[in-house]
């Protein structure tokens, strides 16, 4: 019993002294750069060494794998089947000329054979279509030490699962407290912050504070992620008046947006965390907050929108426009509300870098605190944030033409597919719409061909 | 081969989003490219043989077998004793005759005739003219005339046809 006395002292003091050493590093190396936004470069060469370290162990396992003689699984980000890029009429047209010996006239109608068409397109689709894939998260090409990525397990040599378990290690005893630390900072000193700079008399003074604690408080939390952020074109960032507009992967990309920016954000309130959060923001600089009910009329969400866009004094608005998370590898739908207040549109790209830690938040999967944990125990989350040039509407151009425009110059520039699809396919199914523009395209060959038949 | 299984295993995974382990008929109506598809209801009737309610992964294979390539070694190779493969010519032929066969009594009637015409033009077109394309063609391929299309002449009609290519998906390595 007397013996354990001198040890437990012990242990106490070493755990004072760590705990001591571990806020000294936090304070001088992460949050004091922080406040003034300027950064050590420890990020980088952080990502530098992981990337030599993935391309290592890449090597090992294909070794490991052709040593055994099996295949290694290999992802396909274009999908798993071959397809033949012809349309409609075509294909008809081609199996028609291969199936009858007949002269091809111009004349053809209907042949028992145009069910083939149809038959292997929609078995071309069960095997692999374009919007189901793009809800899940993206398959890597070679592993990054995480057991969650990992579809190979059984070609790991020693050496390699010590390396991940050296990671695990790192990951959860080390990376993970210290980020939960800093988020926990970030986020207290949002709140906090913004409830002091609530009660200054409005003015120039007000505003600089203002700006300053959000910049602050997001740059934090961006390191509490470990976000390592590319920003190009910086002199396209958004002003007063208009409205930016990004692709959608996860709530992180608010939080990465906002550390660059100062930023009016839009959303639902919530309850909870969240609530004090929004309505402490709402205190320094005004926001717009819709109540639950508010959400479903339309033309009350755009009244509020078109007012707060016309206040020159007032924010650049953010809004994601495909309204659901996308796994980014494609741009898919936007929906055409916001590009109908006639504001100037700032177009922004978000590319995510998956090999350190996947960002995409697959919603039916993970709850939002679930996937939180996952992004602080990854290696880190690598992005690349391009802002395109300001974009107008045309005078010729509805609403929806403009989206288009605006949702092509984003894929274009964030090397996404351009997608016509709704993400709301995610939990609803298609409209019959679309269906009849096929039976159309179809009726067309053999009905219109049969006025010129019976005209002849 | 191995590696396709595996894929379509993946896939066949990705699709069951519940995690049932089997597929049930709303899991692949979910699928927003086969819902624009005229023929889609159809195609996925074909999943479900004997009117179940669901399919398993074997289940979900088989059917998709049918659209393997026709590799000409299997063909030289193989023992004549033995039920031919699914993705031969006749079998290819076979799943889409029970596209248009309905009620699979092995005939294709002038009403299933009308009724697969309609799906695949929805409203664009008239009665009367469906009605029109549709005795015409039962007109041509019917041989022993008894009004409906039988498998074989089915078959007839479409010899010259490359099935092999035209009903054959591949899948990449």
């Amino acid at each position: 019993m007397f013996l354990l006395l001198p040890f437990d002292s012990l242990i106490v003091n070493l755990l004072g002294i760590s705990l001591t050493v571990l806020f000294t590093l936090l304070l001088v190396f992460i949050i004091v750069p922080a406040i003034f936004g300027v950064s050590f470069g420890i990020r980088k060469l952080y990502m530098k060494t992981l990337l030599k370290i993935f391309a290592w162990a890449t090597l090992r396992m294909e070794r490991g794998a052709k040593e055994k003689n099996h295949q290694l699984y290999k992802p396909y980000t274009n999908g798993i089947i071959a397809k033949d890029p012809t349309s409609l009429e075509e294909e008809i047209k081609e199996i028609r000329r291969s199936g009858s010996s007949k002269a091809l006239d111009n004349t053809p109608e209907f042949e028992l054979s145009d069910i083939f068409y149809f038959c292997r397109k929609g078995m071309e689709t069960i095997m692999d279509d374009e919007v189901t894939k793009r809800f899940s998260a993206e398959e890597l090409e070679s592993w990054n030490l995480l057991s969650r990525t990992n579809y190979n397990f059984q070609y790991i040599s020693l050496r390699l699962t010590v390396l991940w378990g050296l990671g695990v290690l790192i990951r959860y005893c080390f990376l993970l407290p210290l980020r939960i630390a800093l988020a926990f900072t970030g986020i207290s000193l949002l709140v906090v912050g913004t409830t002091v700079v609530g009660y200054l008399p409005n003015g120039r003074f007000k505003e600089f504070m203002s700006k300053h604690v959000h910049l602050m408080c997001y740059r934090i939390c961006v390191r509490a992620l470990t976000a390592i952020i590319t920003y190009h074109d910086r002199k396209n960032r958004p002003r007063n008046g208009g409205i930016c507009v990004a692709n959608h992967t996860s709530p992180i990309d608010v939080i990465i947006l906002a550390s660059d920016g100062y930023y009016a954000m839009v959303g639902q309130v919530h309850g909870g965390l969240m609530g004090v959060i929004q309505r402490a923001m709402v205190k320094a600089c005004p926001h717009i907050w819709f109540e639950r009910s508010e959400v479903k009329d339309r033309h009350l969400v755009a009244k509020r929108l078109t007012e707060h866009v016309q206040d020159k004094s007032k924010l650049p608005i953010l809004i994601f426009p495909e309204g659901t998370c996308i796994n980014n590898t494609s741009v898919m739908m936007f929906k055409k509300g916001s590009f109908e207040i006639g504001a100037t549109v700032y177009p922004v790209a978000i590319k995510y870098d998956p090999q350190f830690g996947d960002a995409f938040w697959n919603s039916s999967k993970y709850g939002m605190v679930t996937y939180l944990l996952r992004m602080m125990t990854s290696w880190a989350i690598v992005c690349s944030v391009w802002y395109l040039p300001p974009m107008i509407r045309e005078t010729d151009e509805d609403a929806v033409q403009f989206a288009n425009r605006v949702k092509s110059a984003i894929a274009r520039q964030g090397g996404l597919v351009d997608l016509l699809w709704d993400g709301g396919l995610k939990r609803e199914k298609v409209k019959d719409t679309f269906k009849e523009e096929q039976q159309k395209l179809y009726s067309k060959m053999i009905v219109g061909n049969h006025k010129d038949r019976s005209r002849s | 081969s191995q590696a396709s299984l595996v894929r379509l295993h993946h896939r066949f995974q990705a699709l069951d989003r519940s995690k049932k382990g089997y597929l049930s008929r709303m899991d692949l109506q979910r699928i927003g490219a086969l819902a624009v598809n005229p023929l889609g209801d159809r195609i996925i009737e074909s999943f479900f043989p004997d009117g179940g309610q669901q399919v398993d992964f074997a289940g979900f294979a088989r059917v998709l077998a049918h659209f393997r390539p026709v590799d000409d070694e299997d063909i030289g190779n193989r023992d004549p004793k033995q039920p031919e493969p699914l993705n031969s010519r006749t079998n290819k032929l076979r799943f889409a005759f029970q596209l248009y066969d309905l009620d699979r009594d092995g005939k294709i009637s002038r009403h299933e005739m009308l009724q697969v015409l309609r799906l695949m033009v929805g409203v664009q077109v008239t009665e009367e003219q469906l009605e029109s394309i549709a005795d015409r063609t039962v007109q041509e391929a019917d041989e022993d005339g008894d009004g409906a299309v039988s498998f074989l002449e089915f078959t007839k009609s479409l010899e010259k046809m490359n099935i092999e290519q035209k009903m054959s998906i591949r899948i990449l390595k």
